[in-house]
């Protein structure tokens, strides 16, 4: 009778404790447990953060199964209706930024493109580095799936929402990108900021037609010089905004951000 | 009395999980096709939006595959696309607030068809898209007819631009063919080396080193299938890359090499044990009329096993056909229709695999990649009746 209680008495407290839930983007995983971690020492919470990809996080949002959908993209028209389907309210927070990084083989003599030249190497019509002052050697570029949020957002930037080329090679993961990146002498590719390291080299970028080639690093992302830069998302309903919203202030508090920043992510601000 | 009780409920026992086991398959297949089928009565556009232009334009209807080279910047007359001798502009719909105000638009964007039909007064030559909310009294514009998708278009369009704006295209023609070529060149790497060494493994090794050798290779079925594509991206794809002189290692060939490995301890193991399970007797008849070892072999023992190796042939090309992640690595995953085992290729499962998790829940891009899953379970449930027919014919 006395386990029967206690087990009673334990589930109860388990279902008492249940605490905030994000689900969503893989790219804002790290920086949700970062964050996650941190508040809940600091305000003895109990937040839990799964990745799965931003579609996934703001399908459970629709579906009630999360309390905060992460995403590394605008939520789209369709996921909106389906929202205003189900007769729900949504908030949307931009939590922090992260910048993109063209990298190159090492090796490359080229160390600088405008984006004209990035769109046309990503689009399919520049062909050989020769064309944009480099050695004779076939271009391979290297991308993100179709439905990741760094692909989307890469194609909005750059290519001015054209499509990326039917050859591109799509890699399932940034950390395969630098990997193949790193093992092959004619290859482009584009990785957060937090992911360059010494196996590969980075590509300063002009948005000025060629006038000024900005590097990317966290100073020139954050003075706002360096152009590929994008938004991360946190999305919330209305309804639970009490419950959410000390997460949130904390996310988004100096101490917050100094954390985000640590982690290779760029301050929202 | 109770005994007899007790092996009645165990026969009903055993009737309840096959029937638990056939209804669960048919639910999934069933749910499946629900999905793969909802995808043919979609249109391309995306869910909630319009094609407009202007209501002089003489354009009436558009293909998707053309709709999609307009908003890629490809053509720059209408005359191009079947319309008069204008040049095109695009607006897309992103771009709308560096035109208007956020008042002009609205607070809850109820004014965009006000706005969309400005810009289309000023600029008459235009093409844009339209949330089909706005579409009402203070909306002017003509709606371009865009064709629903197609069973035909699906299979012959070579385009997979799932997540395109406004535009998708869905061509999976180039993955359906690089989902056989990888598996095809599986199987003809994976076949011989399985049976040589199951042959070998069976008739020839000394049994105390067979007790050593077949729970090494039942472990490689164990290796989870990531650790094989990592394998394959920093050990085979370079190896590819410097042998056939290529720009790229990221082929269907290390693609196809993969998966051999992983389907060998399948092929291996079941072949042993079908050539194992040939009675002795059959072994010492053939050697007492004479026949050597290896004629034994060839000739008695291979035949006996033949339905064994045809079900480890089929188990293998199952493993190669459905295996997604080891391929995602290593294929390159280009979406193009591939002439040479040194090219990259897509493949159903890796597009599925990779693309499931981002694609909004229950949209066309969804539904498309339930499709997939269908042709590859078609694949797939064709080859083991294909083979199960001629095994059983030939008997």
């Amino acid at each position: 009778m006395k386990k029967i209680a206690f087990i009673l008495f334990l589930a109860f407290n388990i279902s008492q404790a249940q605490g905030i839930k994000i689900k969503g983007s893989d790219t804002v995983l790290p920086l949700g447990q970062k964050e996650a971690e941190a508040f809940n020492k600091k305000s003895n919470a109990n937040v839990s953060v799964t990745g799965g990809g931003s579609g996934v996080g703001i399908s459970s949002l629709v579906d009630g199964t999360t309390d905060i959908a992460a995403s590394s993209r605008k939520i789209k028209m369709d996921e909106k209706m389906r929202l205003q389907e189900a007769g729900k309210k949504f908030k949307e927070i931009v939590v922090a930024r992260d910048a993109l990084t063209v990298i190159v083989h090492p090796e490359n003599k080229v160390s600088q493109l405008t984006r004209e030249q990035l769109e046309g190497i990503f689009t399919g019509k520049i062909k050989n580095w020769k064309e944009v002052g480099g050695a004779d050697l076939k271009i391979v570029v290297y991308s993100r799936e179709t439905s990741s949020g760094t692909y989307e957002f890469f194609k909005e930037i750059v290519l001015k929402r054209k499509n990326f080329s039917s050859s591109v090679l799509a890699m399932p993961a940034t950390g395969a990108i630098v990997q193949s990146v790193s093992q092959t002498k004619g290859a482009i590719g584009y990785v957060g900021l937090a992911y360059l390291d010494k196996s590969t080299k980075a590509i300063k970028v002009s948005f000025d037609q060629g006038k000024t080639f900005t590097e990317s690093n966290l100073q020139t992302a954050k003075a706002g010089t360096y152009p590929i830069v994008r938004p991360l998302f946190f999305y919330y309903l209305t309804k639970d905004e009490a419950r959410v919203k000390a997460l949130v202030d904390y996310i988004l508090s100096p101490v917050g951000q100094t954390l985000a920043e640590k982690s290779g992510y760029i301050s929202a601000k | 009395m109770i005994k007899k009780y007790f092996e009645k409920l165990q026969i009903a026992l055993l009737a309840i999980s096959s029937m638990i086991t056939t209804v669960t398959i048919f639910l999934i297949v069933i749910f499946l096709f629900s999905y793969g089928i909802k995808f043919f009565t979609n249109s391309s556009i995306e869910k909630g939006y319009d094609i407009v232009v202007h209501e002089s334009n003489p354009i009436q209807k558009l293909s998707p595959v053309i709709l999609q080279q307009i908003f890629d910047q490809e053509y720059t007359f209408w005359h191009e696309v079947g319309g008069n001798q204008d040049s095109l502009e695009i607006l897309h719909f992103e771009d709308l607030p560096n035109y208007y105000t956020e008042e002009q638009m609205g607070a809850e964007f109820e004014l965009v068809g006000a706005c969309i039909t400005d810009y289309l007064s000023k600029h008459p030559n235009a093409i844009t898209i339209i949330p089909s909310i706005n579409i009402n009294s203070s909306f002017k514009g003509k709606i371009v007819e865009v064709a629903s998708i197609k069973f035909a278009d699906v299979f012959t369009t070579q385009k997979w631009f799932p997540t395109s704006k406004p535009i998708a295209l869905f061509g999976i023609l180039p993955m359906i063919i690089g989902t056989l070529l990888v598996s095809f060149g599986a199987i003809v790497l994976a076949l011989p080396f399985g049976i040589a060494c199951a042959i070998y493994m069976a008739e020839i090794m000394k049994s105390k080193w067979r007790k050593y050798l077949k729970p090494t290779i039942e472990l490689l079925a164990g290796i989870p299938s990531v650790v094989y594509g990592f394998f394959g991206l920093v050990v085979i794809v370079p190896i590819i890359k410097n042998v056939f002189q290529l720009e790229v290692g990221e082929t269907a060939l290390a693609g196809s090499i993969i998966l051999a490995i992983m389907a060998l301890p399948t092929i291996i193991t079941i072949t042993e044990d079908a050539i194992q399970n040939v009675p002795n007797s059959v072994r010492e008849a053939s050697l007492s009329l004479g026949a050597s070892k290896w004629q034994t072999i060839l000739y008695v023992v291979l035949p006996f096993a033949k339905n064994g190796i045809i079900t480890a042939t089929v188990l293998g090309i199952g493993r190669a056909i459905g295996e997604t992640m080891a391929v995602l690595m290593v294929t390159g995953n280009s979406a193009i229709i591939p002439n040479s085992f040194l090219q990259p290729v897509r493949t159903i499962p890796a597009t599925i695999a990779a693309e499931l998790g981002e694609a909004p829940f229950g949209g066309t891009h969804f539904q498309a990649l339930f499709t997939l899953g269908c042709i590859l379970f078609l694949f797939s449930m064709g080859i083991n009746l294909y083979v199960n027919y001629t095994s059983r014919s030939k008997n």
